[in-house]
């Protein structure tokens, strides 16, 4: 056990002295230990739509287009882009690329990749979204491609943020479990992947063919240890140097630890609460009766009036303060500030617990009435302690709030099938406006694949059209203008209530160094050395 | 005897099919796992292809004998979450659990059967006293909370051992025929690593089982010093060393032996919370990921083959009883 | 025969003091131990803490109206928004952790007693039934209890829970369904080397009843090993009350039990906050061992073989 900790301490020390030395190539650099807090549940970069999944398949895949910290757009394997008729997006590909396996990359590539996409058998959740708007494939030359939509697709470069290009040759007729086993794991990004222990570890080495910059390091293990606490302990006790997840609980006490380093940045995701628009002003809403218990016979949450007293009523500060650790921001919309579609004079809704009182009195319930929140109590951060605190606001303005917070497995079911009255429940967006308003704001809608998360069944004709109108709009500054608008109309009607954008949180070992990113996603090419 | 064993292997039979009903209608009341699966920006077409995809878009008890015909021929279906055979998820983990119920169960026969053999002979002495309350505090304590309490004290602030995950593992010839485990079946506790890596997980797990098996040995121990025979045995002479080791100590055994046999199918079982906590991964730690994204494929074959296990060691538990104890008779049990 | 005279629940023989009752007999021997007694009285007093918790308490912590997260993470002794000083400091919700434990121990309490004592009625009658049967009988309880054990108590737990919804009373119906299956397993192996005793043969030749068999002989022979399980079981049910709630599928989060106000504080213990989670702990462990303490003597009290 002692020799343990010496070697432990050695290869620290050692990184310690390569930085000294080395501080300009740090081609020596060794080892770095990645702890994630959610289980990567495969290598296949389009089996599984999901966070965890994806950050791995950045690490060892590129995109035509990849983004970087703020999400924003930067060339990867493509190195322009543009729409040169209507319907036609070009894409120019970067020369001299190779896949791990020493072959080279070419258009070839990308016409099989989006060609797989919808054809991954057994997906749960797979990419074929973002092939579905192509109706041809057109290959101008190896290093041109042609990607041919029915109608004008504003969104084409943000929908190829989202998809890993394969190898043609490896992985032709590769199965899921090709990948999981290593055999079909072939990309172009700066570290390939060498061993992989289902649900616990991941090891990477540096691919020295990479087109962009050298990774830091020459060897990377990427653990995923799934307690909270236990990633903390992890990094404390030096076995790892970097952990993302970092708990609220810990955060005070890591902030002032001169071991560790703290990166942060703004995310994308949203934590809000839906309220039940499903049944009509004159019908009952399931979990609200008048302050005796018996039915109200109507649903007060259809007036306005009461849907802004209800966020009126919540102190934000509070929560960000007290239940979040400062590790959130206030908000009033889907989006941070500098992200494409965020509404500039949509601030976050002041405290006001009096004028809440005063709303709800003129909307008739001066004595206010009973409701129970419902949310999540594994799913997001603190969200069954917001659940809590938000229970208190209301009941101070005359809401009595009974609170139920439960596994996530049995409450998005029911959060679903319009179970609820009010819940609590957050959103990821991509960093575009119309990402939110499509899923959340839009009239559910199975046409048109509108409103598939639109749990509350919020429905304005308003955000709707100006919506579709963006949906085919490629002049950026006059779709901006229309995601921006539908998205005001939306939160002034108060159609979610939102709460507050999280802040992304990692740490690191001090002589670590890491960038956060907005979109959530531990890369290991994200963790270099710390400079000297 | 022959007889005897077809009949259990029977009933197993029967137990398995009952349980795997009850898991499909308990996974299918609980949720929907592509609701839980599926990106939240997935549109409802995409939503109806992955139902599809997953078969659960026929209706259950389809699904169920769907899930039946393929089992018969060994086939206990894909995980929704990984695309891989269950039964080979669940045989890749197995050897981390099996390594680390073993693990606590050595330690509990080793420092608990000692130690209760003492507090049994000397029920008065303050060692004993100490012992037994040691014992109390043993199953008194949640074993997450432990858990936590012996990384912050021996990773965190002390160093002597890493806090959480498995060490190196070294690689072993699998079963022969188990295809699955072609690689080989992984042990930790082969290494310096592994092993220093399995302290703390497998103590935290042991605790209970230490505090159990005292008790019942002091137990057994003083119900047995007062029976005739033993009385009998010391009235004629006999060293006390052969008293207590060969009529108390076979006495005591048949209790000891019955519970230590339960809880190894139950340490195996509910190793999930020393899992979680440890980040050690093993089939628990699949198991309550499995659950918490609803992988009915996982969740039914890891049943089955922990409900297997069970079965296997109640009948060695029941054989056991019947070679310590003649009083007991297998064929009892028959007609 | 012998062993029926001996029998703790048959009638004890007349004495020349007749103030000596079975029950005088009892308490006399159970005072013998002065580290059981001690448990007994501390153990009272945890019990009446937690019946009169809501006169007790300076607060109530299940009204949401009563907290403030502005008075969240508070150190043991600060005075709060409300004017009354948290003795052992507030949790995450501004909840008076004095108070939580006041009613935290009602609930762990209620959770681990009523389940231990439903699970161990139901254990015992199958256990006993399956050993004094035998046959077809025994084999099907066996086989349910097969069964049961298989279950990880987890998915017991979120299947229940996933039925009935959260709450104390599916709680308690989870740890019956997950523990009754012990004492059968405990009651039917040490009823199986009872039964072929002599006083059995011999009650059967009496012609007694069964369930007087069944009740008054066997079960008396049985209760050593079926009470070491039941102290060992009242003790794991809150724990593993405790374990559910960790795991975020026990009680309520507005009706904190120990355990869950242990989890809650769980997070915040490497920050240093260890209040919230450390006061709890000593509440649940001072509780369980008292009552162990208490089970431990009861047990050599009562075991017939004990006795001289």
């Amino acid at each position: 056990m002692k020799t343990w900790i010496r070697r432990r301490s050695i290869a620290a020390s050692a990184v310690a002295v390569a930085g000294v030395a080395l501080a300009g190539s740090q081609a020596l650099a060794q080892t770095a230990t990645i702890a994630v807090g959610a289980p990567v549940t495969s290598l296949d970069p389009h089996y599984h739509q999901l966070s965890p999944n994806n950050a791995v398949a950045d690490t060892i895949f590129d995109k035509l287009v990849n983004t970087d910290a703020q999400s924003r757009n930067v060339p990867g394997l493509a190195t322009e882009w543009r729409a040169v008729e209507p319907t036609v997006w070009e894409f120019r590909l970067r020369p001299n690329v190779r896949f791990h396996n020493g072959n080279a990359f070419t258009a070839e590539d990308v016409a099989f990749t989006l060609q797989r996409l919808p054809n991954v058998p057994n997906s749960p959740s797979s990419f074929a979204v973002y092939s579905r708007p192509i109706t041809r494939v057109e290959i101008v030359d190896p290093l041109t491609i042609r990607l041919h939509t029915a109608q004008p697709y504003p969104l084409m470069p943000l929908d190829m943020t989202n998809v890993r290009i394969l190898d043609k040759e490896t992985a032709e007729n590769a199965t899921t479990e090709d990948f999981n086993a290593l055999r079909a794991a072939a990309g172009t990004g700066p570290y390939r992947a060498v061993a992989h222990r289902n649900g616990d570890r991941i090891e990477f080495e540096r691919w020295d063919g990479y087109w962009g910059d050298r990774a830091p390091f020459q060897r990377v293990n990427y653990r995923m240890i799934t307690n909270d606490a236990a990633r903390t302990a992890a990094l404390l006790a030096g076995d790892v140097d970097l952990i993302d997840q970092v708990p609220t609980s810990d955060l005070a006490r890591l902030r002032s630890d001169n071991r560790v380093r703290i990166s942060e940045t703004v995310g994308l995701r949203l934590i809000f609460l839906g309220l039940d628009f499903q049944r009509a002003a004159n019908e009952n809403s399931p979990f609200i009766t008048d302050n005796d218990g018996r039915p109200l016979g109507r649903n007060p949450l259809r007036d306005v009036r009461v849907r802004r007293a209800l966020s009126m009523a919540i102190d934000r500060r509070a929560i960000v303060d007290r239940v979040m650790e400062g590790a959130a921001v206030p908000a009033n919309q889907f989006l941070p500030q500098g992200v494409f579609g965020f509404v500039a004079d949509l601030p976050a809704p002041a405290y006001d617990p009096d004028g809440a009182k005063r709303l709800l009195a003129e909307a008739g319930y001066p004595n206010g009435f009973r409701i129970q929140l419902n949310g999540p109590n594994d799913r997001y951060i603190n969200d069954a302690r917001i659940v809590q605190a938000i229970g208190q606001m209301w009941t101070r303005i005359g809401v009595r709030t009974a609170v139920e917070a439960q596994p996530w497995t049995t409450f998005v079911g029911r959060a679903g099938r319009q179970d609820y009255s009010a819940f609590l429940i957050g959103w990821g967006s991509n960093p575009d406006g119309s990402h939110p308003l499509r899923n959340i704001m839009a009239t559910f809608n199975s046409e048109r694949g509108w409103g598939a998360s639109n749990r509350g069944r919020y429905s304005n004709p308003q955000v709707d059209d100006l919506l579709a109108q963006s949906l085919t709009e490629l002049d950026e500054a006059k779709r901006e203008r229309q995601v921006v608008d539908a998205m005001r109309i939306a939160m002034q009607d108060v159609g979610v209530v939102p709460l507050h954008i999280q802040t992304n949180i990692w740490a690191s070992r001090r002589n670590f160094e890491h960038t956060a990113r907005n979109d959530e996603l531990t890369r290991a090419q994200d963790l270099r050395p710390a400079a000297r | 005897m022959a007889v005897y064993l077809v009949r259990r292997l029977m009933q197993a039979l029967l137990v398995v099919l009952a349980m795997s009903m009850i898991v499909f209608v308990g996974v299918y009341a609980i949720g929907d796992p592509v609701e839980i699966l599926i990106s939240p920006d997935a549109d409802q077409l995409e939503r109806e292809r992955a139902i599809r995809a997953l078969g659960l878009d026929l209706p259950l008890w389809q699904q169920y004998l769907v899930f039946l015909t393929n089992a018969l021929q060994g086939d206990l279906g894909r995980s929704f979450v990984f695309n891989e055979p269950a039964l080979k998820l669940i045989l890749q983990r197995m050897p981390a659990t099996l390594e680390l119920a073993f693990g606590a169960m050595f330690l509990s026969i080793l420092i608990g059967l000692p130690l209760g053999l003492y507090a049994g002979l000397r029920p008065n002495s303050p060692a004993s006293k100490t012992i037994m309350a040691g014992s109390i505090l043993g199953f008194s304590l949640p074993t997450f909370w432990v858990g936590l309490m012996l990384i912050m004290v021996f990773a965190v602030q002390l160093g002597w051992l890493p806090s959480t995950g498995r060490g190196e593992t070294c690689s072993v010839l699998g079963f022969i025929g188990l295809q699955p485990c072609n690689a080989g079946l992984q042990w930790s506790w082969l290494t310096g690593d592994g092993l220093a890596h399995m302290v703390m997980p497998a103590v935290n797990l042991a605790l209970f089982k230490i505090s159990l098996v005292i008790r019942l040995t002091r137990a057994g121990v003083r119900e047995t010093m007062l029976m005739d025979y033993v009385k009998f045995a010391r009235a004629k002479g006999l060293s006390a060393s052969r008293v207590t080791f060969v009529h108390v100590f076979k006495n005591i055994l048949i209790p000891v032996v019955t519970v230590v046999g339960l809880e190894l199918g139950s340490t195996i079982a509910f190793s999930v919370v020393t899992e979680s906590v440890f980040a050690w991964p093993g089939m628990g730690k699949l198991i309550i990921d499995s659950i918490n994204v609803l992988d009915r494929p996982v969740i039914v074959a890891y049943l089955m083959i922990i409900v297997l296990m069970f079965i296997t060691i109640n009948l060695v538990v029941d054989l056991t009883y019947s070679l310590l104890d003649p009083r007991v008779r297998l064929e009892s049990k028959g007609t | 025969m012998s062993q029926a005279v001996m029998d703790g629940a048959a009638p004890a023989a007349p004495r020349k003091d007749k103030v000596e009752t079975p029950f005088r007999r009892f308490v006399s021997e159970f005072a013998e131990s002065k580290i059981a007694l001690g448990g007994l009285i501390v153990f009272t007093i945890i019990a009446l803490v937690a019946i009169f918790a809501p006169w007790l308490a300076p607060q109530n912590p299940y009204d949401l109206a009563q907290l403030d997260i502005m008075d969240g993470r508070m150190e043991p002794g600060t005075v709060g928004g409300a004017g009354f000083t948290y003795w052992l400091g507030t949790d995450d919700q501004g909840r008076d952790m004095l108070s939580g434990i006041m009613y935290g121990l009602r609930i762990s309490l209620s959770v681990g007693a009523g389940s231990a004592l439903i699970a161990c009625m139901v254990g015992a009658t199958l256990g006993l039934l399956a050993a004094y049967a035998g046959g077809r009988t025994d084999t099907v309880i066996m086989r349910l209890v097969d069964l049961q054990l298989s279950f990880p108590s987890i998915l017991v737990a979120l299947m229940i829970l996933a039925f009935l919804g959260k709450g104390v009373m599916n709680v308690v119906i989870a740890l019956v369904i997950v523990e009754w299956a012990y004492y059968a397993r405990t009651v039917r192996g040490t009823a199986l080397v009872e039964r072929r005793r002599e006083y059995i043969e011999a009650a059967q030749c009496l012609a007694l009843p069964t369930h007087r068999i069944l009740f008054r002989h066997l079960l008396p022979n049985c209760l050593p090993p079926l009470i070491v399980v039941a102290t060992m079981q009242v003790a794991r049910a809150i724990a593993l009350e405790a374990t559910l709630s960790f795991l975020g599928l026990g009680v309520p989060i507005t009706e904190p039990s120990l355990g869950l106000l242990i989890a809650n504080g769980y997070e915040y213990m490497l920050s240093g906050k260890y209040w919230i989670s450390f006061y709890p702990g000593i509440a649940l462990l001072v509780t369980i061992v008292s009552i162990n303490l208490v089970g431990d003597q009861l047990r050599d009290v009562l075991n017939p073989r004990l006795k001289k």
